[in-house]
C-alpha cells in the first residue's frame, strides 16, 4: 500500500441516497477529475459538470464536482470531490471509470485519515471534534458487538477468555516452574481435549447465521443468460420498476441492487448482467465478471437460464420463468414456473425464498456474530485446533497466545498478568 | 558428607591458586569531578558502573564499604527461568554478571531441559567469596572506573538536575548524573516474629537520609515486601537421608567466554515440609507479622513465604524444600522453599520436622524486610527519572526482585547514562528482541504490586527470545554503542561468521530420497526443501546432514543447536515477526510525556488514571497498558496529531 497511490472512495453514507460524495486523493487526482469532466473546474468553487467515462465517452452523471489543490486540502494532497446523484448504479459507475484509471485505487478503509495524518492535516478535517467523531464510530462498533443478543456474545467471550487463560496458566506453570515442585504436572491429554472442546464451541457459533444478515439482508442473485427475464422477474418481485427492463440482450450492463423486506425478513435482491461468454462489449463483459462474483457470495441464486448451466452452487434453485412467454423452456419437477408478468407461480417463489432466508438469518434468540467477529473468532478456533496435534509445550503456549490475542481483539484487551493473575490463584508456585 | 569435604578442600586450594583477594584502586581526591556516579555496589550498580566505564565515560562507584561490593545478599544461586536469559542478555553486551557466575559456579543446573530451548533456563549456584571477588577483579581492572568507600547523605540538586552526591563525612562529588541502586536500603524495616529492626540486610544500617529525600523530591514512592529463610548449618544435616541433585556434567557456562568449570562442583539434595512442620506453622500463625497485621506491604505471589503457603494451600501436606550450600569453605546451607519471618523458636521447631533436618541447627533464622522503591511508573526506558534531569534508579529500588533483574537494570541505566552523557542515542530495545526490554517496558508502564521477577510467561515473543541466542539477538546493538571489550568483539565477529558460513551451508535443497539416503526416517512424498527447511524435523540434527556436504567440525556446539533450534521454530518466528512489524510501526508514533489525557474525548476516568500513571512514550506502549481498547487507541492518536499539528502552526 504506497502513498504514491491515486485513492478514491465514496466518502458519504452507502447509497441509494440522495447524493454521493466521491474523494480522490493523491497527485492523479487532477488527472481523474479531468477526464471525467474534460475541463478543470476553478479551485475550491462547486461547479456543474457533465461526467463521461473516458473510454467509452458514455455520459456518467451530471454532477458537482469540486478541486482542492494541496497542501491547502483535507487530506494534504491534490483532492477532488465528485458530488453525485447518490443512486446505487450511478456510484458504481463513477467508481468502475475511476477504478480503471491507471494509477487509481480503492481506499483502504481510515486511508484519507491516515494520509491527513501524514500530511499534518488533522486539523483541517471538516470536523472539528474529528477524535469525537471517530471514537463515536468505534463506540458504536463496541456497542454493537456486546449488545449483540444482549450482551450474550460478549459473555460468551469472556467465558472461553477464562479458559483459554485457565490453559495458559497452566501450560505456564509447567513452563516457568516445574522444576520448583508443588506444581501438579499439567496433563497433555487433558490439556489437547479441553482445547478441542473450545474449539468446538466456536465452530458451532462460526456455523450459526451471521449477525451482519440481519443489517445487509439476504442476498438473492438472478441469473441467467441475457434476455432470460431476470429484470422481469426482479419487478415483479420488488414490485417497482427497480432494473431498466428492454427486449435488447444486455441491457442491464451493471449489477443492481433492490434491498426490501419481506415478512420483516430484510434482502437484497441483485439483478445480473446477463452471463454471456462471447460477445459481450467490454463494458458489459465488466458486468459480466460482476455477476459471476455475486453468484460465489450469494445466499441464494435464482437461475433464470437453460437448465443445469447455472453456477455449480447448493444454493441455486432452478426457476423455469416465463410461463406464457413464446421462448418458454419448462425445467424438471424440482424447479419452479413462474410468470412474473401475469403473477402466476409467485406466491410459491417467495414462500421458496422466505423460508431459505430463515435458514440465513439469525433468530432474535440465540447469539450470533457478524464478520469481523468471525474473522477473529475463526484466528482463534484455528489456534486452538493446532493444540491437539502438538507434544511441545511451548507451541501450545504459542497456539493459546494466539487464540488469546484474537479472542482480545474482539472484545478489548487481555494482558499476560490476567494469565500470571490465573497461574498464581490455581498453583502454589514458589520457593 | 565425606564426599562433599573432599570437595571443599579441594575448592579452597583452588581459591589459594588463583590468589583470589580484592584489591581496590580509591580515587585520588575524593571532590574530584566525574563524569556518572553510581551509588550501590550491588548487582544493579556493578553493571551500571562498568558498562558506563566500557563505553568510556569516567565513573564513580560509591559504597558503604569496600567489602560488600558485589555481595549477594539472598540465595546464592544466579540463573533460572527467565533470569537465565537475562544473564545471558547483559553477558552479550560483555556485563559481569555471567563471568562472575562462571568463575563462583559449584553446581550447573540447566532448568527445563526436557522442554523447548526458549524456555531452558541455565542456573548455578555461587559461592559468595568466590563470586564477590570475581566482581571486585573484573571491576579493578576496568579502566576509567573509581571505587569510593563512603555512605551517600543526600543528592546534590541544580534546581531539577541531580549534579552530584554529598557524603556523610561533608565530603562531595559532583557528576553530570548519578545512578541509585541502593537495593532495599531505603527506609527497610526488618520483622521476625514479634520483633523489629530498621535495616537493610541484616548488620547493615539502612540509607534513612536518602530515603527522606527522595519522599521530599516528590518521588511516588510505594512499600514492598520480600523474606528470606533461615540458613541451616550444613554440618547438622543428615546429608545421606537425602535425594541428591549432582551438577549437570555436560561443560555448559554462563557466559561463552568463560572456557570452562574451574570451581569443583558440589551437589544439593532435596528435602520435603511433613504434616507435623504444617501443625507447627499453623499453630504459630499468630505469631507472624504477615499474619498479625504488622506488615501490609504486598510480597511476591511467586516466591511466598512458608506460612503463607500452608495457609494458602491447605490441602497440600508437603512441600519441596531444595537445599543448596552457600559455598564451599562455609557451613551455610540456604534452604530454598522455607522463607519465613516467624519467631526463630518457631523456625527452629518447624525445620527440625524436615526430612533429614531432625538434629539441624539454625545459624541466622529467616527474617521478612518491607521497603520502599520508587514506582518504577515514574522513570523512562532508560531508567532516567523522568521528572529530573540526571537521574537514574536501577534495582530492587524500583521494585524488583533478583540479582539478575538488578543486573540487567544497571546495565540499561549504565548504558543509557553513558549515551546521554557522550551523546549519542539510547539503544533501541523492545520486546521482541530482549527479556531486559520486556522487563523494563513492564516496569515503566504497568509499575509493580508485587516485588518484579522474570518469568518467560512475560515475554510474548518468548521463541525468539532464548538464552542460546543471546549473544545473536543484541551483539550486535552492543558492538554499535561501544560496550565491548576487544577480546569480546573479536569473540563476536568470529561467531557472527561462522553462525553465517553454517546458514550459508543449510541453503542447499535437498529431496525426501537424499534425507532418508542419510539414514534418517522421513516420508518419501517427493519434497524438495532447503536443509535449513528439513531442520524442522525433530529427528534431523546438522551433525546428521554430515554426509550432505555439511561440515560442522570446529563450530562451537552451543551454535549448531542455536541454529537447528531456529529452523524448529521458523514457521512461528516468521508469524512473530508479522506480529512484530505492527508494533513497531506503532513504536514510531510519539506521544508526548506531558499529552493531556482527561482532555481526550472518550476515555474513560480508569483509562485517563492509567495512562496518567504510565505515561507512555509511544502508541505501541500505550496499547499495552491495562485496559486500553484499540477504540481508545485511535482517540489518543488523533488528538496526539492534532496538537502536533497546533504545535507546529504556533
Amino acid at each position: 500500500m504506497s502513498i504514491a497511490d491515486t485513492i478514491f472512495a465514496l466518502s458519504s453514507g452507502q447509497p441509494p441516497a440522495a447524493i454521493g460524495i466521491i474523494r480522490i486523493s493523491g497527485p492523479k487526482a487532477s488527472n481523474a477529475l479531468r477526464a471525467l469532466s474534460g475541463s478543470m473546474p476553478d479551485e475550491r468553487r462547486a461547479s456543474l459538470a457533465r461526467l463521461t467515462d473516458p473510454e467509452s465517452g458514455d455520459l456518467l452523471d451530471n454532477a458537482l464536482i469540486l478541486w482542492f489543490p494541496g497542501p491547502n486540502s483535507a487530506t494534504g494532497e491534490d483532492l477532488a470531490e465528485i458530488h453525485c446523484h447518490g443512486g446505487r448504479a450511478v456510484v458504481r459507475a463513477l467508481e468502475t471509470a475511476l477504478e480503471n484509471m491507471d494509477g487509481l485505487r480503492c481506499a483502504e478503509p481510515g486511508e484519507f485519515t491516515r494520509r491527513a495524518f501524514t500530511y499534518g492535516r488533522m486539523d483541517l478535517a471538516e470536523a472539528e471534534g474529528l477524535s469525537d467523531l471517530l471514537f463515536a464510530e468505534t463506540e458504536l462498533q463496541r456497542r454493537s458487538a456486546i449488545q449483540a443478543a444482549g450482551g450474550g456474545l460478549s459473555r460468551k467471550v469472556e467465558d472461553w477468555q477464562n479458559n483459554i487463560l485457565r490453559l495458559s496458566a497452566m501450560v505456564e506453570a509447567e513452563l516457568d516452574f516445574s522444576d520448583e515442585d508443588d506444581v501438579t504436572p499439567a496433563q497433555l491429554e487433558v490439556m489437547q481435549s479441553a482445547a478441542a472442546e473450545l474449539a468446538t464451541e466456536m465452530k458451532n457459533m462460526l456455523d450459526r447465521p451471521r449477525g451482519e444478515k440481519l443489517r445487509e439482508g439476504v442476498r438473492v442473485v438472478l441469473g441467467g443468460p441475457p434476455n432470460s427475464g431476470k429484470s422481469t422477474l426482479l419487478n415483479a418481485l420488488v414490485e417497482r420498476e427497480a432494473a431498466i427492463v428492454s427486449s435488447i440482450a444486455g441491457t442491464t450492463r451493471d449489477v443492481i441492487e433492490v434491498p426490501i423486506a419481506i415478512q420483516g425478513i430484510p434482502f437484497l435482491f441483485i439483478d445480473t448482467a446477463g452471463v454471456r461468454d462471447e460477445g459481450a462489449e467490454q463494458i458489459e463483459s465488466i458486468g459480466i465478471d460482476r455477476a459471476r462474483q455475486q453468484f460465489d457470495v450469494a445466499d441464494l441464486i435464482l437461475w433464470l437460464g437453460p437448465e443445469g448451466e447455472g453456477p455449480p452452487d447448493s444454493n441455486l434453485v432452478e426457476i423455469a420463468s416465463r410461463w406464457d412467454h413464446p421462448e418458454y423452456q419448462p425445467k424438471s419437477s424440482c424447479s419452479l414456473s413462474v410468470s412474473p408478468l401475469a403473477g402466476a407461480g409467485m406466491d410459491e417463489l417467495v414462500t421458496l425464498i422466505v423460508d431459505r432466508a430463515k435458514e440465513i438469518v439469525p433468530r432474535g434468540d440465540e447469539i450470533s456474530v457478524n464478520k469481523r467477529q468471525a474473522d477473529h473468532l475463526g484466528k482463534a478456533q484455528a489456534s486452538l485446533d493446532q493444540i491437539s496435534g502438538s507434544q511441545d509445550y511451548l507451541i501450545i503456549a504459542e497456539q493459546l497466545r494466539l487464540a488469546r490475542s484474537a479472542l482480545d481483539a474482539l472484545t478489548g484487551r487481555a494482558s499476560t498478568e490476567d494469565m500470571l493473575d490465573s497461574l498464581f490463584g490455581k498453583f502454589c508456585i514458589g520457593k | 558428607m565425606e564426599n562433599r569435604l573432599f570437595h571443599v578442600e579441594q575448592a579452597l586450594a583452588v581459591r589459594d591458586h588463583f590468589d583470589l583477594k580484592p584489591t581496590f584502586r580509591y580515587g585520588p581526591n575524593m571532590n574530584s569531578d566525574f563524569d556518572l556516579i553510581v551509588v550501590g555496589g550491588g548487582h544493579a550498580g556493578c553493571e551500571a558502573a562498568a558498562v558506563a566505564a566500557r563505553m568510556g565515560v569516567s565513573t564513580a562507584l560509591v559504597s558503604f564499604t569496600k567489602d560488600s561490593i558485589g555481595a549477594m545478599s539472598c540465595n546464592p544461586a544466579i540463573g533460572g527461568l527467565g533470569k537465565g536469559h537475562l544473564v545471558r542478555e547483559v553477558d552479550a553486551f560483555d556485563g559481569l554478571i555471567g563471568r562472575a557466575a562462571d568463575a563462583a559456579a559449584i553446581h550447573y543446573r540447566m532448568l527445563n531441559l526436557s522442554k523447548g530451548a526458549a524456555v531452558q533456563g541455565p542456573r548455578v549456584q555461587a559461592d559468595r567469596k568466590l563470586y564477590k571477588a570475581a566482581i571486585q577483579r573484573m571491576l579493578d581492572a576496568q579502566d576509567n572506573l573509581t571505587i569510593v568507600e563512603g555512605e551517600v547523605a543526600s543528592l546534590i540538586f541544580d534546581g531539577q538536575t541531580v549534579s552530584g552526591i554529598n557524603l556523610a563525612d561533608e565530603s562531595q562529588i559532583t557528576a553530570s548524573a548519578v545512578i541509585l541502586a541502593t537495593g532495599t536500603f531505603l527506609n527497610g524495616k526488618l520483622f521476625r516474629g514479634e520483633e523489629t529492626v530498621a535495616g537493610g540486610r541484616t548488620g547493615e544500617a539502612s540509607a534513612v537520609s536518602l530515603g527522606q529525600q527522595i519522599r521530599d523530591a516528590n518521588l511516588p514512592i510505594a512499600r514492598l515486601k520480600t523474606g528470606t529463610p533461615p540458613r541451616i548449618d550444613g554440618r547438622t544435616i543428615d546429608w545421606a537421608a537425602l535425594a541428591e541433585q549432582p551438577s549437570d556434567d555436560d561443560g555448559w557456562t554462563m557466559s561463552p567466554l568463560s572456557s570452562r568449570r574451574d570451581v569443583p562442583q558440589i551437589f544439593c539434595a532435596v528435602s520435603r515440609t511433613s504434616s507435623a512442620t504444617h501443625d507447627i506453622i499453623r499453630n504459630n500463625l499468630h505469631r507472624s507479622p504477615l499474619f498479625s497485621g504488622a506488615i501490609d506491604a504486598q510480597g511476591p505471589r511467586y516466591c511466598p513465604s512458608i506460612e503463607d503457603k500452608i495457609h494458602r494451600f491447605a490441602d497440600r501436606d508437603s512441600h519441596q524444600v531444595f537445599l543448596e550450600p552457600e559455598g564451599l569453605d562455609t557451613n551455610l546451607v540456604y534452604p530454598n522453599g522455607i522463607s519465613t519471618s516467624l519467631p526463630a523458636d518457631v523456625q527452629e521447631a518447624f525445620v527440625r520436622t524436615m526430612d533429614g533436618l531432625s538434629k539441624a541447627d539454625i545459624i541466622v533464622p529467616g527474617y521478612a524486610v518491607e521497603y520502599d522503591h520508587i514506582d518504577p511508573r515514574a522513570l523512562d526506558r532508560s531508567l532516567k527519572v523522568r521528572d529530573l534531569d540526571g537521574l537514574y534508579c536501577a534495582g530492587q529500588i524500583n521494585g524488583t526482585t533478583g540479582y539478575e533483574e538488578a543486573a540487567a537494570q544497571g546495565l540499561i541505566a549504565g548504558m543509557g547514562a553513558a549515551c546521554a552523557i557522550q551523546g549519542k542515542a539510547v539503544p533501541e530495545l523492545d520486546r521482541g528482541t530482549s527479556y531486559m526490554a520486556v522487563m523494563i517496558d513492564d516496569l515503566v508502564l504497568q509499575g509493580v504490586t508485587e516485588p518484579y521477577r522474570m518469568l518467560t510467561a512475560r515475554a510474548e515473543y518468548r521463541l525468539r527470545l532464548r538464552a542460546d541466542n543471546a549473544t545473536t539477538r543484541l551483539g550486535t546493538i552492543a558492538q554499535d554503542i561501544g560496550c565491548l571489550s576487544a577480546e569480546r568483539e573479536r569473540w563476536f565477529d568470529a561467531r557472527q561468521s561462522q553462525r553465517a558460513a553454517v546458514i550459508d551451508q543449510l541453503q542447499v535443497v535437498h529431496s525426501c530420497e537424499a534425507i532418508a539416503g542419510q539414514g534418517i526416517d522421513v516420508r518419501r512424498d517427493g519434497t524438495k526443501q532447503s536443509l535449513f527447511e528439513w531442520l524442522r524435523f525433530p529427528n534431523i540434527s546438522i551433525a546428521s546432514l554430515e554426509g550432505l556436504g555439511i561440515s560442522c567440525v570446529d563450530i562451537d556446539s552451543g551454535l549448531l543447536a542455536e541454529v537447528e533450534e531456529d529452523a524448529r521454530y521458523a514457521p512461528y518466528l516468521q508469524r512473530q515477526e508479522a506480529e512484530l512489524k505492527d508494533l513497531r510501526a506503532n513504536e514510531q508514533i510519539r506521544l508526548s510525556d506531558d499529552l493531556d489525557y482527561a482532555a481526550i474525548a472518550g476515555l474513560s476516568n480508569e483509562m485517563v488514571e492509567r495512562l496518567k500513571g504510565a505515561r507512555p512514550e509511544t502508541l505501541a506502549a500505550a496499547s499495552r497498558v491495562r485496559g486500553i481498547t484499540p477504540a481508545a487507541l485511535a482517540a489518543i492518536l488523533v488528538h496526539a496529531r492534532r496538537r502536533e499539528v497546533k504545535n507546529l502552526a504556533a
